[in-house]
């Protein structure tokens, strides 16, 4: 199998970057560990156990504009973002854990309309992760069918071995075309056994088992004493790699404006208030329940979806402590099987 | 603690309250916060210095209300969020009893008046972190306080994580929900995101009582309470409010005096 | 050499005294630098420090806000509420570093047009040798991160 050497990967992101790819790479800012399009990879960091924000910017921005129009004289000038080539990205530094949630997004914005901007994105994106030799507490990507070594989405999966080196893996063609073109940056070494070098994550629950008896647990009290501190912040799903939630809005004056696409969260009280005043989700116990179903229930019945992969970073970003780990562990323990 | 425990269970066990909306043990090593409603379970309380939250900011929500009479374990800045509350009208005056710690101190306020001597009497003193920051910037240059907030900002996804940990930010419709007109540009980009702060802000002066709560809920890491604490630094030197000390104060902000200063006005 | 930015200015005045001051200066035929977009309001209670920010971020280089003086007010109080946003929103733009130079407050009566000529023109000169606005990095999509 291949390796390479921790300056010689230092050079191959470089040497990606001069290429005029975009490198996205971790980044302390404050601190917090973002991912940031990368230039030079001296602001790169490797220390982390889990990044604040997710990857998934590299997908889904923060906001895009799906359309825009601008008056020229008499004509309106229209673009449509989806038409133009999507820019060539490289995302370093993503744990298996993100190359999963990244896939599972993009085959979920692929359901019934296809989003052709994400489709192209993702076409267009090489993801070069780096395995877990460590994790905390809030980690349980064992429990959601990802782990600290999986292959999953990436294209690359680096694992720190020693003499500050990394046993490369290489999983697809975009990979290969990496790594063939800067060949002289990797070596070869004997196949070796990675399990010894990864962190150990104790499976806390069964993402089955909870499937199973959330599709009867509508109804049921959990919800009720789950989420009585959550304050439906959002801070859960702005920093989840598989939220998904959006919100349409329009911005610009009347000469030039655009339709844009902004992150939202199912646990805002607005989410789901109609036109008439009515709110289908009331209290945030019904949110909270939506959160869940939606990533443990609704999409796994729908498209063998689960919509979370343990990351962890919820339960890291929350101001109540609300742990989705333990709340998990809850419900497949409190909840009767029907 | 003991004290604490003791308190809570004559309260609960009188019936002088259903809930007690308090600090629990959260996981790994983090404090929560819980909601007592049996004596049993007084002792699942703790109080200690990882108790940062502003726990009033459950005071009004739906569920909790619905429980039946509270009681709520507030330190001195959530006292004071708690006068502001009812000089606000969102809390009426005995609606609920304070237990007022800090440090190993614990004394249980149930009306107005022991309310304001207690907020009064009882500094608020900024969280360590806090106060560091507010040191740093003071330190800095305009440009430098600029480029400073560009990249703070710049961080910024508008999860509105600080505004839902405010128990002062309690509007069911904030102005970046309205959009008629659409004073705050929704999306996360450096305009929308100055425009939201800027706004927050404004909407704190003379109100924030400076507890930090915003900035522990921040995601990104923000410092973003040193704006809203800004604002009311400016109130109490410009017009001499204190806010969350009197429960019949006026606002800041809707009131006037005739000898407001004016250098900068031509 | 000679400085040929012109800046747009762009000022909020209330309808009862300056609005009617600015239209003196017009009456009396004393010039004044053609920068100067001229917006009415009710009163300066109505001001909102929003149109403030809007105005900045679509591309004014200075803003002039401007009503009766103070017990003048044809709303009695409209300019002191005013004048209390004013104090608090310009140290809070100067907190967030920005410079304030840039906007001028002012009382202008129905009677003193020349003052009016006067507050502009030298806002306008002022400016002018500040230079174009510093914006918050306004172009509207630019990807956070700095991307493109
Ligand atoms: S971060 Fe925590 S408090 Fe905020 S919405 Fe998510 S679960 Fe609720
Ligand atoms: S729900 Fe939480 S643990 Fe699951 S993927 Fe999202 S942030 Fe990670
Ligand atoms: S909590 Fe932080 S990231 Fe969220 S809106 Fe507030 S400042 Fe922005
Ligand atoms: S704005 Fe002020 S009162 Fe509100 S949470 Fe922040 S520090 Fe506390
Ligand atoms: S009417 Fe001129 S300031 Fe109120």
């Amino acid at each position: 199998m291949k390796s390479i050497t921790h300056d010689n990967l230092l050079k191959l992101l470089a040497g990606l970057a001069d290429e005029g790819k975009i490198v996205y790479a971790p980044v302390r800012k404050g601190q917090k560990v973002f991912f940031a399009p990368v230039q030079n990879m001296q602001p790169v960091v490797f220390d982390y156990i889990q990044t604040t924000e997710s990857p998934k910017l590299v997908l889904f921005p923060r906001y895009e504009p799906l359309i825009s129009f601008e008056y020229q004289g008499k004509e309106v000038k229209v673009d449509d973002p989806s038409a133009a080539a999507p820019a060539e990205r490289v995302l370093f530094g993503s744990r298996p854990c993100d190359a999963m949630a990244l896939k599972r997004l993009a085959e979920f914005f692929d359901r019934d309309i296809p989003d052709a901007l994400i489709a192209g994105r993702q076409k267009a994106l090489t993801v070069i992760s780096m395995s877990c030799i460590k994790a905390d507490a809030d980690c349980f990507c064992t429990s959601t069918g990802s782990s600290p070594g999986d292959i999953c989405g990436s294209d690359i999966l680096l694992t720190p071995v020693e003499n500050n080196g990394y046993a490369a893996e290489i999983l697809t063609g975009k990979g290969a075309s990496i790594a063939d073109r800067c060949s002289s940056l990797f070596s070869e070494i004997p196949e070796i056994r990675k399990e010894q070098y990864l962190a150990k994550v104790e499976k806390a629950f069964s993402h089955e088992e909870v499937r199973k008896k959330l599709s009867h647990a509508f109804d049921h009290d959990i919800w009720n004493g789950a989420s009585l501190r959550c304050i439906g912040c959002g801070a859960c799903a702005f920093v989840c790699p598989m939220c998904s939630c959006f919100d349409i809005q329009e911005e610009g004056t009347a000469k030039k404006g655009s339709r844009v696409r902004c992150w939202d969260s199912c646990g805002f009280s607005l989410f789901t208030l109609h036109t008439s005043g009515h709110n289908p989700r009331h209290n945030q116990s019904e949110r909270w329940r939506q959160r869940v179903m939606h990533k443990f229930s609704y999409q796994p019945e729908a498209a063998e979806l689960t919509g979370c992969v343990g990351c962890g970073r919820c339960s890291r970003a929350c101001p109540s402590d609300m742990n989705l780990k333990e709340q998990l562990q809850d419900i497949a323990a409190n909840v009767e099987t029907v | 603690m003991q004290a604490l425990h003791q308190k809570v269970k004559e309260l609960l066990e009188s019936g002088k309250v259903q809930v007690v909306i308090g600090y629990g043990e959260g996981s790994g090593g983090k404090s929560r916060p819980v909601f007592i409603r049996s004596a049993a379970d007084a002792a699942k309380l703790v109080w200690d210095d990882r108790c940062h939250q502003n726990l009033a900011v459950y005071i009004n929500k739906p569920e909790i209300k619905k429980m039946g009479k509270a009681a709520i374990v507030a330190h001195p800045a959530a006292v004071r969020t708690i006068v502001q509350m009812i000089a606000e009208h969102q809390l009426s005056s005995g609606a609920i009893i304070v237990l007022a710690v800090e440090n190993d101190t614990l004394e249980e306020l149930t009306d107005n008046s022991s309310l304001e001597v207690y907020a009064q009497s009882h500094p608020v003193l900024f969280p360590p972190f806090v106060v560091k920051e507010i040191e740093d910037i003071a330190a800095l240059s305009a440009a430098e306080r600029f480029e400073f907030w560009q990249n703070e900002l710049e961080k910024c996804f508008k999860c509105y994580a600080c505004r839902a940990a405010c128990p002062l930010c309690y509007c069911e419709r904030c102005i970046v929900e309205c959009n008629q007109p659409q004073w705050v540009s929704v999306p996360s980009h450096a305009q929308g995101n100055f425009e939201w702060h800027m706004n927050r802000a404004m909407h704190l002066a003379g109100r924030c009582v400076s507890c930090g709560s915003c900035t522990i809920a921040c995601p990104a890491g923000i410092p973003i309470g040193l704006l809203t604490i800004e604002a009311s630094r400016i109130a109490r030197t410009e017009f001499g409010f204190e806010p969350g000390i009197s429960c019949d104060a006026s606002s800041a902000m809707s009131s006037f005096r005739n000898e407001d200063k004016e250098t900068f006005i031509q | 050499m000679e400085n040929t930015f012109e800046p747009k200015i762009v000022a909020y005045v209330c309808n009862w005294c300056t609005y009617a001051g600015a239209d003196l200066t017009g009456t009396s035929r004393i010039k004044y630098a053609a920068n100067v977009r001229i917006v009415r309001f009710p009163c300066t209670g109505r001001i909102d420090y929003n149109l403030l920010l809007k105005a900045l971020a679509l591309g004014a280089d200075g803003i002039i806000v401007s009503g009766c003086h103070p017990n003048d007010c044809h709303y009695t109080s409209g300019n002191f509420h005013a004048r209390r946003r004013w104090i608090v929103f310009k140290q809070m733009m100067e907190y967030m570093g920005y410079d304030m130079r840039r906007v001028k407050f002012s009382w202008v009566s129905a009677a003193e047009g020349a003052k009016w000529a006067d507050i502009v023109n030298t806002t306008v000169r002022e400016i002018r040798e500040l230079g174009p606005a510093q914006r918050i990095q306004n172009e509207e999509f630019r990807m956070m991160n700095s991307e493109g």
